[in-house]
Order: structure tokens, then C-alpha cells, then sequence
């Protein structure tokens, strides 16, 4: 499997490129979204041709997001936007209208938990795929994803 | 190429979920979280020209590509930083041609804008107008060698509106007995139409064989007048 050549990156971007940005939307809030949709392509294109496994390419090319979302994420949190930003379908954005409001929530996740369950269901990612990404064991992925779902439910049930 | 995300998103992850299943089967919270479509195709458009232009500008793009639409369909134009390195015709996979540049050049192949490939636009825009009878446009020969490189270059000499065949093609390029070859480095013509393999014809007068298609080199010795 490690012995396929790897396919023209075009097809990388196409390919993943809209589930890229999903997750970028959803760690790094819809301001940094693009720069770090941009920043994650362009270092994935930079280190390309080195990468061995071109079966590995969606979980390596999550792995690079999730370091720009993470830098973007800290900045965001030094300095919060505008309440306003808690309204996500207030205007036109790239991604798609997903439900504001709970990945909102999801933002606010421990960091581990958050990045996890955006993996899960914005990345579609397996649970393997989110260990690697997030260097952990895939029970500890599965746990990630189950204890931020967890909390969700608690935080919904409480209204 | 656009359907395949929408596909992904409708049907949720097939490949790569294995045993734990699709991650929208859950309960409704799942549900709600694996809910998205496609992003917006104007604000998609935009984001991948903003990627092409600074991918270009940093020098991450190694073979850049656009289609170009032409009186025989729409043709794949693929450059390097050395000239334009592949023509792909209407018939061919653009998928395998992709590919093909990925394999023998660079997995960094891109649509991407390049000065090269306008060019190319430019002078086969002119060339189906019957405005020019040579192209000027820089050729990366890379995909070609030896005596398919001989063959090509001799191929490339033949003047607008005139015809060789088989046989004189392989003598022009050194080895009069390799017919054979000849034929099948013309099939594999990298740069086709810049490089006129549609001059090159059986010596029984018939059209013969073209990569793009018998109706292709029609047209193409119809423009000039060949034929």
C-alpha cells in the first residue's frame, strides 16, 4: 500500500479539501477559517512529494491542520470576537450551514475533546485516523470523541 | 471532479470508517454534528485561486494546469517552469494525464495560472482561427527521449499545410528502417498539435492512427489545408 505513488496533489485538494475546511471552520472559528484552510494546503504542498504513504494523505493532511488550528485557536482565545460570532448564519460563509449554535459548544471543549469530535464529524475521520493525527492510542481517541460527546449532551440536557 | 466531495458528504465515510461504521448513524446529537453539505461553490472558486496564487508565488507548483475549450473539446494545457510539458487531447482520461505528470514530473501538479499556458491559449486560439502556422510557446521536451525525442523533434520541422509519412519521419530522425517505432512515438506524443504528429500519414494515402482520435487529425489537416 505504501508503495503507491502518490496522485497529483489537484486531487488532494479536491478530494479533501471541503472536509479541510469544515474543520477548519469549526477549530479555528469562521475568521481564521480560510487562512488556515490556506496555510494547511500550502504546507502540505511544500512537504508532498517526501510523504511515503499516500494511503496515510487524509489523516497527514488533518495532522497539519490541527497544529494551524490549534495556533489559531490560542490566538482566538487571547482575544475573543464579537458575541456576534456565536450567530454563524448571520452571513454567507465558505462552509456549509451546519448548526452554529452546537459547534459553538464544540469550540468550547476541552482542547483534546474538541479536536476529536470535530475530527469525527466534520473530517469524517475514523477513530484510527484522529490517533494519528492527535499522536494518541486509538482507545484514547475513542474516549476523546465519547467523553466530548458526553459532555455536550450534559450541556444540552441542562437547558 | 466537484460531484466527489458532494458524494462523500451524502453518503458519510465509507472507506476508512472500517468495523465503527459511518459517523452520522448514531443518535441525534451525531447526527446534528455529521450534518454539512458542500461548500459554496463561488466561495470554493475563490479559495482555490487564492491557493493557486500563493502556492505559484512561494514556487510549490511544479506542473500548473488549465483547461482550455477548442473547436475539437476541451484540451488539458500543463506547464512547467521550463515551456509547456503535456497537451492532453479531448479524448484522453484527464484523470490518467494528471496522473501521468505526477508520476514522471512532480506530484505537485496544481490548477494553477501560468504565463506559459496563456501563452499556449494564445497561439492555439490563433492556430483554430487559421492565424498562425507555428507556435512559439516554450516546449519541455521531459516526457520524451532518445529516439521518440528524434522522431518528435523531426515531427516539429514539418512545415504548416504539408504532410510527411511514417517512413520520412523515421529517416529524418536517423534510422529509416524504424517505421515501427516512429508509429509509436507518435502515438505517445506529449505535445500534440504544437508538435503536428497529425502531419505525419501512411504512405497508402489513409488518415492512420491519432492519439486524440481519427476525427482530430481530420480537423486539424482540414485547418491547414492539408486534406
Amino acid at each position: 500500500m505504501s508503495e503507491r505513488s502518490l496522485p497529483p496533489f489537484e486531487r488532494i485538494v479536491e478530494l479533501h479539501g471541503p472536509a479541510l475546511l469544515r474543520f477548519c471552520a469549526a477549530q479555528a472559528g469562521r475568521e481564521r477559517a480560510e487562512d488556515c484552510f490556506q496555510e494547511t494546503m500550502l504546507a502540505a504542498l511544500r512537504a508532498y512529494p517526501e510523504l511515503r504513504d499516500a494511503g496515510a494523505v487524509r489523516a497527514w493532511l488533518f495532522s497539519i491542520a490541527a497544529r494551524k488550528a490549534i495556533d489559531a485557536h490560542r490566538a482566538r482565545a487571547r482575544a475573543p470576537e464579537p458575541v456576534a460570532d456565536l450567530d454563524p448564519l448571520a452571513r454567507s460563509e465558505p462552509t456549509a450551514p451546519h448548526d452554529g449554535a452546537l459547534w459553538a459548544r464544540v469550540r468550547a471543549l476541552p482542547e483534546k475533546q474538541r479536536q476529536a469530535v470535530t475530527l469525527r464529524y466534520l473530517g469524517e475521520l475514523s477513530h484510527r485516523e484522529i490517533a494519528g493525527v492527535m499522536e494518541t492510542s486509538d482507545a484514547a481517541a475513542r474516549r476523546n470523541v465519547f467523553e466530548g460527546l458526553a459532555r455536550l449532551r450534559k450541556e444540552i440536557g441542562r437547558e | 471532479m466537484s460531484n466527489i466531495h458532494r458524494d462523500r458528504v451524502t453518503s458519510g465515510r465509507s472507506k476508512g470508517s472500517g468495523p465503527e461504521g459511518d459517523a452520522g448513524k448514531g443518535d441525534e446529537l451525531e447526527q446534528r454534528l455529521a450534518e454539512h453539505a458542500a461548500p459554496d461553490a463561488a466561495a470554493w472558486a475563490r479559495l482555490r485561486r487564492e491557493l493557486a496564487e500563493r502556492a505559484s508565488a512561494e514556487g510549490l507548483v511544479d506542473v500548473a494546469f488549465e483547461r482550455h475549450d477548442s473547436p475539437l473539446g476541451p484540451l488539458l494545457l500543463g506547464a512547467t517552469s521550463e515551456g509547456l510539458v503535456r497537451v492532453g487531447l479531448p479524448a484522453e482520461d484527464e484523470e490518467a494525464v494528471l496522473e501521468e505528470l505526477a508520476e514522471r514530473v512532480s506530484p505537485r501538479v496544481l490548477r494553477a495560472p501560468r504565463e506559459t499556458v496563456t501563452l499556449a491559449r494564445r497561439e492555439l486560439d490563433e492556430y483554430f482561427d487559421g492565424h498562425r502556422q507555428r507556435f512559439d510557446v516554450p516546449l519541455d521536451w521531459r516526457l520524451t527521449r532518445g529516439f521518440r525525442r528524434e522522431v518528435l523533434r523531426a515531427t516539429a520541422r514539418i512545415p504548416y499545410g504539408r504532410t510527411a509519412s511514417y517512413r520520412e519521419v523515421a529517416t529524418r530522425a536517423g534510422s529509416p528502417s524504424a517505421v515501427r517505432a516512429a508509429g509509436s512515438a507518435l502515438a505517445t506524443n506529449p505535445l500534440p498539435i504544437l508538435v503536428p504528429c497529425h502531419r505525419v500519414l501512411p504512405s497508402s494515402g489513409a488518415l492512420g492512427s491519432y492519439r486524440g482520435g481519427a476525427a482530430a487529425k481530420e480537423r486539424l489537416l482540414q485547418i491547414e489545408g492539408a486534406r
